[in-house]
């Protein structure tokens, strides 16, 4: 907190040496931002890019997590489309926006293709290496209990991959809105990465600033939010904590 | 002094039997490794069975085919008559580790085997707290599994081993990575409840005094390929302590039975400069402190 307090003295003074068109202060910032909240600018854009992260994400979890499954139990999933997803990670998902756009037009469609394909290969990777590194002593022990198919993917070898898979799902989850905001940004059509676009084209500086902030805000307040109380909790129910 | 065990006889009705079983693995760049050739081993109903043999005799594996884990390569596994094809409700394994699954609770982990069996929700929760109470364990229902010591993670899995009524109890070096004291108590605790329960109970373990503590029978496992080399009956009174005369001096029996196995095992993983005397040091009964007091 003190930090952040010193940073933000800091940056008021440079910004009252430099040309305050260029390098809006603090105050200015917070001028945006009330403006842009106020005027439902900000608002509606805050809304609309989160449901669009929401839907894409969603579709990227469930396939990222059914396709890791697949990879690490399916040999010929693994010999196929295993190498296609080595080499499709290579490529950085806002280059997938000319074809999305290509394919399906300038539509919603379109940046959620670039969100889910940014977002599910590092779940999908992430999951394939959790089912693979469950204790085999696990699943024979289900086994003997009587947990086979369906019964021993969802008692077992999933919840067990849990702490992997979450990881994945953290990661996907900064991958989705990083593709997002970059596919709104090039793409256009309501958004926090249109406002950004919007603010460059009126060389509003302040604006500019105010929407890093809030994209800043909410990447932070969600990670924090959503997967760190999620890994918290189930650090504390396997007991990762102690040792 | 040993006529305390003698040669198990056959006779009883068999509830397990392992009919010239043998197991082979593909090995890496061709060939095969077997670690089962030929094994020919019958179980009572009731009795505690104890296969005692150095690491990499076939231990786990027979208990695996019982259990339907794997297969015989050829050969055939009966259980009462029946062909083993896969895992089923009769038969339950406990593991060295307690294989409990560290995101339920002692609770869940319980009701677990009950919870796939399909049996109704009232009727789990009073026989998970039967059986939680009989291993002692019921004031930690809710506790999460690393929340327990290594003791009492045990109990935890004997009672979920339990807790679906099974005929067969299989236990695979349940107690090997506990301390002497709870493996003593625990050990006590096994007897009565496998006298209460008459369960057929088949324990693995390298610890020749506790098979002897423990067992109706011990099978004395050799190693490649793993088969049953000696099958002792022990006819010792119930209850039993690990330090009785009777227990000690049939151990030493056993146990020169083993070390005969131990050391062909060391034989062919050391050179051959290795000799069974140790390191070649004279030794020197003068010099032991205490011997010969
Ligand atoms: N899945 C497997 N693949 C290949 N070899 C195996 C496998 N499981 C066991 N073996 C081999 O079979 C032998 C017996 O193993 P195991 O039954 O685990 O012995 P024990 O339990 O007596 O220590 C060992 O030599 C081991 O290497
Ligand atoms: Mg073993």
């Amino acid at each position: 907190m003190a930090f952040l307090a010193i940073l933000i003295a800091a940056w008021a003074t440079a910004s009252r040496l430099g040309e305050s068109y260029l390098f809006p202060g603090p105050d200015d910032v917070a001028a945006a931002l009330y403006t842009g909240f106020k005027s439902g600018i900000l608002t509606r854009a805050v809304a609309k890019s989160m449901a669009r992260l929401l839907v894409g994400y969603s579709v990227s979890l469930v396939a990222g997590v059914a396709l890791g499954c697949a990879l690490a139990r399916v040999k010929l999933v693994k010999e196929t489309v295993g190498l296609l997803v080595l080499g499709l990670q290579a490529v950085p998902s806002v280059c997938w926006l000319p074809l999305a756009l290509l394919w399906f037009g300038l539509n919603e469609m379109a940046i959620q293709v670039v969100v889910v394909l940014g977002s599910l290969l590092s779940i999908a990777v992430a999951t394939e290496s959790a089912v693979n590194t469950v204790p085999p002593l696990l699943v024979r022990a289900a086994r003997t209990m009587g947990a086979e198919g369906a019964a021993l993917w969802w008692r077992v070898i999933l919840p067990a991959s849990l702490p992997g898979v979450l990881s994945g799902a953290r990661l996907g989850w900064t991958f989705a809105w990083r593709s997002l905001l970059a596919g709104e940004l090039l793409f256009v059509s309501g958004g926090l990465g249109q406002v950004l676009e919007f603010g460059r084209e009126l060389h509003d500086m302040a604006l500019v600033l105010a929407v890093m902030a809030v994209i800043i805000a909410l990447g932070l307040a969600s990670d924090h939010l959503l997967f760190g109380r999620l890994e918290r909790r189930m650090r504390r129910v396997w007991g990762h904590d102690r040792r | 002094m040993v006529d305390t065990y003698r040669d198990a006889k056959a006779g009883d009705a068999p509830i397990i039997e392992v009919a010239a079983v043998t197991k082979s693995w593909p090995r890496e760049g061709g060939g095969e490794v077997t670690s089962l050739a030929a094994v020919d081993l019958t179980i009572r109903r009731g009795e505690f069975v104890c296969l005692c043999g150095p690491s990499g005799c076939g231990k786990t594996t027979i208990l695996n085919l019982i259990a339907g884990l794997e297969h015989p390569s050829s050969g055939e596994v009966r259980v009462r008559g029946a062909r083993v094809e896969g895992p089923g409700p009769d038969r339950t394994v406990m593991f060295q580790e307690s294989a409990l699954f560290p995101w339920l609770s002692v609770r869940s982990n319980v009701a677990f085997p009950l919870e796939m069996a399909g049996v109704p929700k009232a009727e789990r929760d009073a026989r998970v707290e039967r059986h939680l109470r009989m291993v002692h364990l019921w004031r930690y229902r809710d506790a999460q599994p690393h929340e327990l010591s290594g003791g009492m993670r045990q109990r935890a899995a004997l009672a979920r081993a339990l807790v679906n009524d099974p005929s067969i109890l299989m236990m695979d070096e349940p107690f090997a990575a506990l301390d002497a004291q709870t493996r003593d108590v625990l050990h006590g605790e096994l007897e009565r409840i496998w006298v209460e329960t008459g369960k057929t109970v088949v324990f693995v373990t390298h610890n020749v005094r506790e098979a002897v503590r423990l067992g109706d029978r011990v099978i004395i496992m050799g190693t490649r390929p793993g088969r049953v080399k000696r099958d002792l009956e022990v006819s010792l009174a119930r209850p039993r302590e690990p330090n009785d005369r009777d227990v000690a001096s049939l151990s030493a029996v056993v146990e020169r039975e083993l070390k005969i196995e131990i050391e062909k095992v060391i034989r062919e993983e050391l050179d051959d400069a290795w000799t069974p005397a140790g390191n070649g040091l004279p030794r020197d009964s003068h010099r032991g402190m205490g011997d010969g007091i």
